[in-house]
């Protein structure tokens, strides 16, 4: 980075850049979308890059954003310079701090990558919802629209905080701009030592604190001073503005780049006038150009700095002829007069007036709007729209803009077919699956053309799924700068790189006329056509498209690449669109696959240059004919049988058209239906398990690993048999309890993810040819219409009775309906196999609270969620929170589950004789442990509701309402070990203390999974992890031991994979448990390295080198004179390195640094040995139980 | 007791050396194996197929979960130095080649030519003294023939022998139906030397899970009579130096095997069992044994009991197994 250059980058490494280069300290946690910014700091400073000044950063992650501004606020007041990267609820997190911050006049910039805070539901998507919660904090707020922007104003906003000591948060748009690949030109570390003030930062430092000079600071005053003190700062807010103006102006003078604290940009004599910040800003730019083009009389002001605002510049941008002013926020504050940066305008107008300033002829109608929740598409017609209305002699105020709002009748009404984008700029969109590698193909090609182009502009979006996510990736080049922060609307070249899209999502709405389209189909040109709903031929025919086909997959085959046809779409988007000539093209292709992946794997490389030669063999133009052939039309998005609401809502998202959804289709409170995911058939699966009968030895564990319940088992009466596809398969039930029963294992062939995890489970092999086991993948699509009627049929049969399972074993629990089916998770998940199993054994009177992470994503992320019901309607309730305070929200439950049973037993005691004493006393004294006696409860509930209706009294009515609450909940506290181990952790010890009757689960993957791959305290010693690149130098937390530690909670640590009955036993045992519980479980993740199919597999080393000992602590056992602590694992069999080996994240250590690996590998062994050696110790001791006759 | 022997154009002080294993992985046992008096370190095989293998599973493994979801670009840290190529045999190579005076000879297992040619030359560059070609490979296809097999073995010997400038020994199995004219076309192609033999592992069966389990045992002095045989053949044929590799635990070991023929005799087992000092010891009952029976020279010994001088030949043919049948009676 030494000299200018022009550069393709996202607006967080655009950020990041400016902020690694001018400080010192840099301590951060991982949040979406701001996590990059982070991890590019992490690995720049292991690549040893400089600050301006020489040497590098230190770059800390901490255990929660709250603590990362606490550690920025110390590291500042220490004198170092400091920043940190965050969004959303992080930002919020650091509120506090952030008033010290600026109360304390601290020279500091954090750079936000502007995000949604969680009201009626999450998003990680983008608005200013989360800047604008920090208004009052004392922040300067200052905006970029573009990545260029982000990349010059974290410089204008270093060298600004660095003179003015008022601390800056700088913003983007979350996604739109942190995430959009844009071509900028890059300041050089000249560029910067020019910007920053080297004296500014020695009075900076010179502040810092030093018992050289000793100070104190963070007095507490009292009402004599604190409020004059307060007013001191104001001399400095005051200065604030005009050294950003002054920054500015030698930044343009340096770089040529010119930016003011309002930018206004259209007419001279404009009158009507659009004002916002961020993205948006530069769309509205672009459209009225559009409209100047034409005559229109419009402009926009673009806001730089927010805060501290000043009147005098804003009024001073406005047009003398502005009539009619549109303020847009990108945020919502319900209840407030306007949102802020409307009530900002309409008060700086005001005073304005009074006050004389400004070149205003009259006084303009000052309407607000709101627009982009959430990443919500801004678009030129929106702009229109907006402007149109600012035409109109009343427009409406409070409007809304990009939606259909039909309750409050706020929105504008948007004309979707307007299209402004220039002829000249060459516009692709692609659609492609997360696993097979489009959006990396894409990222890649647009260097390649970003070298030969002036301006290049990517844009990727992902659906909520982690296996099989669509996305889709819109690429913009052209040799004018490009301001279009909106996703493309129509595209000259549209690629679709899975077949079964065409099926589902109108992939061609987009496509202009004469385009082309590519699409990777298991057909040949010959065939293709015809193999197309007509809806897409005809498409094809009006809209005169070159189509173009290639059988993708069967390249990737040939050429060892498996499923990643990355490599040979990109090579086909070469081929077919002419960016570029084609032989200079396939050079830059292999140009590119050599920089990526030669060094790490030349076989790779190989693979992908023979698949890029195969390719131009493959790829064929198809005969597009002049009609539209076959009978094949689109099936409908979800099955008939659905219900009403997800035909009308889900099915309407799941076509990827939920922007057309109104407001009124919404519930209002954030509260959805469950049993949504079973609708839809995402068929993503290659391959298939297939059960046989002949081999099975009917262990059930196959359904048991299954992370999707996407294989299940079933016991039913022959009878149930009737109507039953010739195909179906069904065999005695082998059980010494229940005779004369039948069996099947049947998949889900649309819902399973191919991940085999359930045939390397599986134990039971062909005698006569032990490669055949009880289940065998076989390709789905031949058999998938097959498969489909045997599930239908399988799902029709009734349930056993959940009280004639035996034993709650790994067998009898998945006789058990899972309420837990088909989610999101990545294929192998290591997480969901305990949800579902959780689901199977308590869901029909489970609640839960899950912590945010992969768990609450896969769990309740829309358009469809995995938690269903029995078929009483009966399953788990479920709620996110926060990341942070989970097992604070799982305790309410209990304690409001607790409030209500106590409510309901003392009115049931206060109406004992009405309702009959001996039913009263049934239920009062009922034991509810085990199946039989839930079920014996259950059946007395409902008849002391019968005996309710019958009864006139007040209390009998609130009985009623409260009735249900006599049967013993299980109250479930669920997240990933980010939580448990670190932003978590104090709730968790806490409600662990309280003695209440929670069941925490922490689906322990040992990383930050979610927001991928950082290290979290419970990251073993030695894995490479984000932060922890060289490999954790210290052992993972002991969490279990800690909880040990109060002697009245039931701990339990498990591996599914390793021993299935102690999973069952801990899952009973913490339910049981009339205390606080918690389960650490061993969950493998892709996060890990390694093909997850041997998910299992390394499950059973963890536990054999006692890396992952196994244990129950049962405090009851105290009372029968045993040891509390039962120890399920052996010791130590095996080295821990044969575990270690297996996967990357220790792998990658070994192949950087031998040396460095077998120490960390001794380590790791002493460190396991130790604590093994410390369980051994503890499982022998007995506790004295004190008598009370010795009291 | 002059113990001088000359293998692949090195003057050694005596013929005893570490042969393929584990401990060249540990410069700590190198270190120990050259203060035994290993004349020379044999590494353990760099295998293409492995290395490809790896690149391969570890590409997938982290490419498939890359750029797959909004929140996670990607799951692990980008480490430049992360290679899953031969740098880290390479690497081990240059430090042993620096902790080492004496000559240090890399093995290579290849999966194609292209791969044979560049690893081979990769470890020449990385320092070794010499090369020894693992031509270690199962054959289950029908349709190839032996003759194809060797064929194509020999010019993988031809190419890499032409291309680099060190010695290429070629290390063997006993499995060939002429060995004889085998060891005769690898000298012709180029090879500077014969190690006899490779030991496999072998598959053996788990009888209660039905899975097949891969182990190798460790050499017992039992192991030296099958290359006794070949090197007491090859000996007698060739002037091509051979190296005994396998069995030897013992003076009176490797004693035979010289007397058979070998210029040279690795170790493993009795290295890994009894500690790098073993070597020592070997080395001096082997000088020992030689002033006992007033030998002049190692090289007086060597090929003394081969085909061409041993006292009845027959021994090394067929006859050898007729006898031990004859010999055997029941009570």
């Amino acid at each position: 980075m030494s000299k200018e250059a022009h550069n393709l980058i996202d607006g967080n490494e655009a950020a990041a850049s400016v902020a690694y280069r001018t400080n010192e300290v840099i301590a951060i946690y991982p949040i979406t979308p701001s996590s990059p910014m982070g991890e590019l700091a992490d690995s720049w400073a292991l690549e040893g890059r400089e600050t301006i000044w020489g040497g590098k950063p230190d770059v800390v992650e901490m255990q929660s954003e709250g603590g990362a501004a606490g550690a920025v606020h110390g590291s500042l007041q220490a004198g170092a310079l400091t920043t940190t990267f965050t969004a959303s609820q992080g930002l919020l997190l650091m509120i506090p701090n952030m008033f010290k911050i600026a109360g304390e006049l601290t020279s500091f910039v954090m750079h936000v990558a502007a995000r949604s805070v969680a009201t009626h539901a999450l998003s990680i998507f983008g608005d200013h919802s989360d800047v604008m919660a920090t208004r009052s904090t004392g922040f300067a707020l200052l905006a970029s629209g573009s990545v260029q922007e982000a990349h010059d104003f974290a410089c204008i906003a270093q060298a600004a905080t660095l003179r003015s000591r008022v601390p800056f948060l700088h913003f983007f748009d979350g996604f739109r701009t942190s995430h959009e690949l844009a071509t900028l030109d890059m300041l050089s570390d000249d560029d910067l030592r020019f910007m920053i003030d080297d004296e500014a930062v020695q009075r900076h430092r010179s502040r810092g604190l030093t018992p050289d000079r000793p100070v104190l600071r963070g007095t507490a005053q009292n009402p004599d001073v604190f409020f004059q003190a307060r007013e001191a700062c104001t001399p400095f807010y005051d200065a604030c503005s005009g050294i950003v103006a002054e920054e500015m102006k030698r930044f343009a003078e340096r770089t040529g780049r010119r930016y003011g604290l309002f930018d206004y940009h259209g007419a001279e004599d404009a009158e009507r006038v659009i004002v916002l910040m961020g993205s948006g800003a530069e769309t509205c730019h672009e459209t009225v150009d559009w409209l100047l083009a034409r005559g229109e009389k419009v402009g926009v002001v673009k806001v730089r700095l927010y805060r501290p605002f000043s009147i005098a510049d804003f009024v001073d941008v406005l047009p003398p002829t502005t009539r009619s002013i549109a303020v847009l926020d990108r945020t919502k504050e319900p209840g407030a007069v306007g949102d802020p940066l409307y009530l900002d305008v309409v008060s700086a107008l005001r005073e304005a007036r009074d006050d004389g300033l400004g070149r205003l002829n009259g006084d303009p109608v000052v309407v607000a709007g709101r627009y982009g929740l959430s990443s919500k598409e801004f678009t030129p017609a929106c702009v229109h729209a907006v402007l149109d209305e600012l035409g109109k002699s009343t427009p409406k105020n409070h409007f809304t803009v990009g939606i259909v709002d039909d309750v409050n009748h706020s929105s504008l009404s948007v004309d979707r077919g307007l299209d402004i984008e220039p002829e000249g700029v060459s516009r692709a969109i692609f659609y492609g699956l997360g696993s097979d590698g489009t959006v990396g193909a894409n990222k890649n090609s647009i260097k390649i053309i970003g070298k030969r182009v002036e301006h290049a502009q990517g844009y990727f979006v992902y659906d909520s799924k982690k296996a099989g996510a669509t996305t889709i990736s819109h690429l913009r080049f052209s040799d004018q700068p490009i301001r279009s922060s909106y996703l493309i609307g129509r595209a000259n070249f549209i690629a679709c790189h899975q077949f079964d899209f065409v099926d589902r999502l109108d992939v061609l709405a987009a496509a202009t006329e004469g385009g082309t389209f590519l699409l990777n189909a298991p057909f040949g040109p010959d065939r293709v056509f015809a193999e197309l709903p007509r809806e897409v031929q005809q498409e094809i025919i009006d809209k005169k498209l070159r189509f173009f086909v290639i059988d993708a997959y069967s390249v990737a085959r040939e050429c060892g690449l498996g499923g990643r046809i990355n490599t040979i779409m990109q090579t086909c988007y070469f081929a077919i669109s002419g960016v570029l000539p084609r032989e200079e093209a396939v050079a830059e292709i292999k140009q590119a696959i050599e920089s990526s992946y030669g060094k790490r794997s030349p076989v790779v490389v190989q693979q992908n240059f023979a698949a890029v030669d195969q390719t131009l063999a493959n790829l064929s133009e198809v005969a597009v004919p002049a009609e539209v052939v076959g009978e094949k039309a689109r099936p409908p998005i979800v099955a008939e049988a659905a219900p009403d609401f997800v035909q009308k809502v889900t099915a309407v998202m799941l076509a990827g058209r939920g922007d057309e959804l109104p407001v009124s289709a919404f519930p209002v409170d954030g509260t959805w239906p469950t049993a949504t995911a079973q609708w839809e058939k995402r068929n993503l699966a290659q391959d298939i398990p297939i059960w046989d009968p002949a081999v099975c030895i009917q262990c059930n564990q196959c359904a048991l690993v299954c992370p999707h319940a996407a294989i299940r088992a079933k016991v039913y009466d022959t009878g149930d048999l009737e109507g039953a596809p010739d195909a179906f398969q069904s065999t005695d039930y082998r059980a010494p309890g229940l005779k004369g029963l039948r069996y099947t294992i049947q998949v889900a062939p649309e819902d399973c993810t191919g991940c085999q995890l359930c045939v390397v489970m599986c134990p039971a092999k062909d005698k006569a040819s032990p490669r055949h086991k009880a289940i065998n993948m076989e390709p789905q699509r031949p058999i998938r219409e097959r498969e489909r009627q045997s599930y239908e049929f399988f799902l029709g049969i009734p349930e056993l009775d959940r009280s004639r399972v035996e034993r709650l074993d790994a067998k009898g629990s998945q006789l058990l309906q899972p309420l837990f089916e088909y989610s999101g998770a990545c294929a192998g998940c290591g997480e969901t196999p305990y949800i579902k199993l959780l689901t199977q054994l308590f869901g029909d009177r489970a609640l839960i609270a899950n912590a945010t992470g992969c768990s609450s994503i896969y769990g309740g992320n829309l358009p469809t969620t995995p938690y269903t019901v029995d078929a009483n309607g009966r399953g788990p309730a479920w709620s996110n929170s926060l990341f942070e305070d989970n097992a604070e929200f799982g305790f309410g439950f209990r304690l409001a589950v607790a409030a209500q049973t106590e409510l309901a037993r003392s009115l049931l005691g206060g109406l004992a004789s009405q309702v009959g004493d001996e039913l009263a006393r049934a239920i009062l004294d009922g034991e509810q442990h085990g199946e039989p006696a839930i079920a014996a409860q259950r059946e007395r509930i409902a008849a002391l509701r019968a005996k309710l209706a019958s009864l006139d009294d007040p209390d009998a009515r609130r009985l009623e309402h409260v009735a249900g609450a006599l049967l013993r909940k299980s109250v479930w506290i669920v997240g990933g070990d980010g939580w448990a181990y670190d932003i978590g952790y104090g709730g968790l010890d806490h409600v662990l203390a309280q003695g209440r009757d929670v069941n925490v689960l922490v689906l322990d993957t040992e990383v930050y999974s979610n927001t991928g791959g950082q290290q979290s305290k419970a990251t073993p010693l030695g894995a490479a992890a984000k932060f922890a690149a060289a490999g954790k130098e210290t052992p993972k937390k002991d969490l279990g031991l800690e909880a040990m530690s109060y002697g009245n909670v039931y701990v339990a640590r498990i591996a599914m994979g390793a021993k299935v009955n102690q999973v069952l036993h801990a899952f009973n045992e913490a339910d049981s448990y009339p205390g606080p519980a918690l389960i650490i479980a061993y969950s493998h993740c892709i996060a890990h390295g390694y093909d997850l199919r041997f998910g299992t597999e390394q499950q059973k080393l963890a536990v054999r080198s006692g890396t992952w000992p196994l244990y129950r602590f049962d405090p009851r056992r105290v009372e029968q004179g045993l040891p509390p602590l039962l120890l399920d694992s052996d010791p130590p069999k095996i080295g821990v390195k044969a575990y270690m080996r297996n996967e990357t994240r220790f792998r990658m250590i070994e192949k950087i640094d031998p040396k460095r690996f077998e120490r960390l590998v001794a380590a790791a062994q002493e460190s396991a040995e130790q604590r093994f050696a410390v369980y051994q110790q503890l499982a022998g001791i007995t506790v004295p139980v004190p008598r009370e006759d010795e009291e | 007791m002059d113990l001088t022997t000359r293998y692949l154009g090195f003057e050694l002080d005596h013929p005893l050396m570490a042969g393929a294993s584990p401990m060249v992985d540990d410069l700590d046992q190198v270190r120990a194996l050259e203060d035994a008096g290993s004349a020379a370190i044999a590494m353990h095989s760099l295998f293409e197929e492995q290395l490809a293998g790896e690149q391969i599973s570890t590409h997938h493994s982290m490419e498939s979960s890359s750029h797959m979801f909004a929140e996670a670009m990607t799951f692990m840290p980008d480490l430049p130095e992360f290679r899953l190529g031969p740098d880290e045999y390479l690497e081990q190579l240059r430090r042993i080649k620096e902790a080492v005076a004496v000559p240090v000879f890399a093995s290579l297992n290849g999966t194609t030519l292209g791969g044979w040619l560049d690893y081979a030359k990769l470890m020449v560059d990385a320092g070794a003294d010499a090369l020894e070609l693992n031509l270690y490979q199962v054959i289950t296809d029908p349709t190839r023939s032996a003759a194809e097999i060797e064929a194509g073995h020999l010019e993988i010997v031809r190419t890499v022998a032409s291309e680099v400038s060190v010695p290429v020994a070629v290390k063997l199995s006993p499995a060939y139906t002429s060995l004889p004219h085998f060891a005769a076309a690898l000298e012709e192609a180029g090879a500077s030397g014969l190690v006899l033999f490779n030991r496999f592992y072998q598959p053996d069966i788990d009888v209660e899970e039905l899975e097949m389990e891969r182990r190798l045992d460790l050499s017992t002095s039992g192991d030296l009579l099958l290359r006794v045989n070949w090197l007491g053949i090859l000996s007698a044929q060739r002037s091509i130096p051979l190296a005994a590799s396998g069995g030897v635990h013992t003076g009176i070991d490797a004693v035979k095997a010289v007397m058979a023929g070998a210029s040279a005799v690795q170790m493993v087992s009795a290295l890994l069992q009894r500690g790098p000092a073993r070597l020592a010891e070997v080395r001096d009952e082997l000088s020992a044994w030689l002033v006992e029976h007033e030998y002049e020279s190692l090289e007086q010994m060597r090929g003394s009991m081969n085909l061409a001088h041993c006292p009845d030949p027959r021994a090394f043919e067929r006859l050898n197994y007729v006898r031990l049948l004859m010999g055997w009676a029941p009570n």
